[in-house]
């Protein structure tokens, strides 16, 4: 019987592994912060060209250009820092991936192209018009350049993110046994898969918390210095709208998200949560032990130790039933039966399926070589189209190898949504304290003081985030590391929890990993560890020299 | 005096942004260095494309079939 396995060293795998992980944790740093900013950024403008509007000839106060002018400086830092790191993944998709690079074929292709010739062009033209344009075209032009600038990035983030769902949930394709290839059959199921959308709409939102927190770190600070105070208030009052929304559509997508893993992808829920054995009336853990550092006994614990759960929270947010059904790790190994009666199969039957799969694609080839007519070409082929679903599966040797390094996933997830929750509340707050509404900003600041958060002292005639204690400026200086930690903490949730594979059930890791040493893997590895932490460095650096700068105010 | 032509105006758009940036010119030039290493030095000497380095043109398909498959 053929068996699918690569002659080559293990640990390259680890090291392509480590190496993609820490390029794309990197890359992360830039886009999330490009995008969110974009917002913030497109609104001052905005609140320019409403005043520029009614000025009607008079003399126009020029705050919001300022302040957009401002954002801007620090937007193109952040973009010009970015720009590009994101080519090096689609160098080891070639040189560490090229097994899985063939086998994606065009489908993976299609949307890197498209975001590179489309969307990359779009914001690199209006971003010129952005920056240079301010006193060579009209206001509204320049205002609608500033907008598509972010538009252009996220529709960036929108193709790249089409690919990434589609390894999570491979839909839209077709296997080609001659050119060992997945070709598109439906570009539309490919480019609108529930997946992508519902992975998009999280994405992108999450990015505005982080440019929302980013802003309102940067004006706490000039707050605290007591300098740019205006500039710093209205900065903050956008940014804690932007925010608020931002944190509770991140909630909300997050929970479409979140169904859809349970559905096409239970192994990582059930990661997630370290649900060992399944059932209905699922409790959603909110802590347990789960030792950060080695794989759980799933097979005999019954549950995680020390478990504190909600009633009922996992099963309505899997299934949006509190009597649903939700699979545990052992009843994925196992097989179970759905509540729409169909079974799903074991991975051991997955397995038989796989490898069923696999030896009619090495026989078709054979056949094909030797010149086999076509009646026994289609017969294998039948096979494999059959058996397609459960490629990957025929080179898992135990059924142990697809469950994913539980502990990960499990604290991860509760990283991000832990933070997530700590942003809602911190929002919340700021809400009432930025805005002018009377009743409600007393009675929260008399709460506060109640619980000795906020001195008794009497609010600035202006906005009661003004003259406060240091620390709480610091508080939103110490969030932007933490949104950071929120946001890579989900990607690592995405990423962890679909392994082993690459491809969803098609294609696992060490199929997709090319027969290359460790050894030149592991320098490339280091060399981007120095690379990218210069760079950072360099940006970090560029970034605070600006905002010591301050914004350039107009004569 | 005429107004200045579309062509005109999108070069002096670019030609008096370039000309009058501060911070601008920082950034172009880590932005050319990076480049500069990503496809001189990263591509060239550490990215080979694997398969066509090790697959005859033409002949792609039998290299990955023989990685994947093997007896």
């Amino acid at each position: 019987m053929n068996q699918l396995f690569l002659n080559m060293d293990a640990s390259s795998i680890d090291w392509a592994r480590a190496q993609f992980a820490l390029t794309a944790i990197y890359h992360w740093l830039f886009v999330p912060l490009t995008l969110g900013v974009a917002v913030i950024m497109g609104i001052c403008e905005t609140l320019w060209y409403r005043t520029l509007n009614r000025s009607k000839g008079a003399a126009v106060d020029t705050f919001w250009r300022d302040t957009a002018q401002f954002w801007q400086r620090l937007f193109g830092i952040n973009f010009a820092m970015g720009v590009a790191t994101g080519i090096i993944l689609e160098f080891e998709f070639g040189t560490n991936w090229s097994n899985y690079s063939w086998f994606v074929g065009d489908i993976f292709g299609a949307p890197l192209a498209i975001e590179g010739i489309v969307a990359f062009f779009m914001e690199s033209t209006f971003v010129a018009v952005m920056f240079f344009g301010w006193k060579k075209v009209s206001p509204g032009f320049h205002l609608a350049s500033t907008w598509l600038t972010g538009l252009g990035a996220t529709i960036s983030a929108w193709w790249i993110l089409v690919a990434n769902a589609w390894m999570q949930y491979p839909v839209g394709c077709t296997f080609n046994a001659d050119t060992m290839r997945n070709e598109m059959s439906s570009f539309l199921e490919v480019a609108l898969s529930p997946f992508a959308v519902g992975k998009f709409c999280h994405t992108v939102i999450s990015a505005w918390i982080i440019g929302a927190i980013f802003v309102v770190a940067v004006s706490c600070w000039y707050l605290w210095k007591k300098r740019e105070t205006r500039l710093a208030v209205e900065s903050i009052k956008i940014a804690v709208i932007v925010g608020l929304i931002a944190t509770l559509g991140a909630a909300f997508t997050g929970h479409i998200a979140g169904q859809q893993v349970a559905k096409y992808q239970p192994m990582k829920l059930a990661a997630m949560e370290a649900l060992y054995n399944g059932g209905t009336d699922q409790g959603l853990t909110a802590v347990a032990w789960v030792n950060p550092f080695c794989q759980p006994d799933y097979e005999h614990q019954t549950a995680a130790p020390l478990k504190v759960e909600i009633p009922y929270a996992l099963s309505i947010m899997a299934t949006n039933d509190p009597h649903g059904y939700v699979p545990g790790i052992n009843d994925i190994l196992n097989g179970y039966t759905k509540p729409d009666g169909t079974r799903e199969p074991s991975v051991d039957e997955k397995i038989a399926r796989g490898q069923q799969a696999i030896t009619a694609l090495a026989a078709y080839r054979k056949a094909k070589h030797e010149g086999a007519d076509e009646a026994t070409l289609q017969g294998y082929l039948d096979v494999l189209n059959t058996n397609m679903p459960y490629f990957g599966y025929g080179c898992v040797k135990d059924k142990h190898d697809v469950v994913p390094f539980v502990p990960v996933n499990f604290w991860t997830f509760r990283i991000m949504v832990g933070l997530g929750c700590l942003f809602i509340i911190y929002f919340a707050v700021l809400l009432l304290l930025t805005w002018r509404i009377p009743w409600l900003s007393a009675i929260t600041r008399r709460l506060l003081a109640v619980v000795c958060i906020l001195p008794e002292t009497e609010a600035d005639d202006r906005c009661s985030i003004t003259g406060l204690p240091a620390w709480h400026y610091w508080t939103a200086i110490i969030l932007v590391p933490l949104a950071y930690i929120a946001s890579e903490s989900g990607w690592l949730v995405a990423e962890f929890g679909r392994q082993p594979w690459t491809i969803q059930d098609m294609l696992p890791t060490w199929v997709g990993v090319s027969d290359i040493g460790s050894t030149a893997v592991a320098v490339t590895f280091f060399l981007f560890l120095f690379l990218f932490t210069l760079m950072l460095s360099v940006e970090i650096s560029i970034l605070l020299k600006q905002i010591k700068k301050g914004p350039e105010y107009s004569a | 005096m005429d107004k200045p032509g579309f062509l005109y105006r999108l070069f002096d758009l670019y030609y008096d942004g370039f000309r009058h940036m501060t911070l601008g010119r920082t950034l172009w030039l880590i932005i050319l260095v990076k480049l500069a290493v990503i496809f001189l030095v990263l591509k060239v000497f550490f990215f080979p494309d694997f398969i066509s380095q090790h697959a005859e043109e033409g002949q792609e398909a039998d290299f990955v079939a023989t990685q994947i498959l093997k007896e």
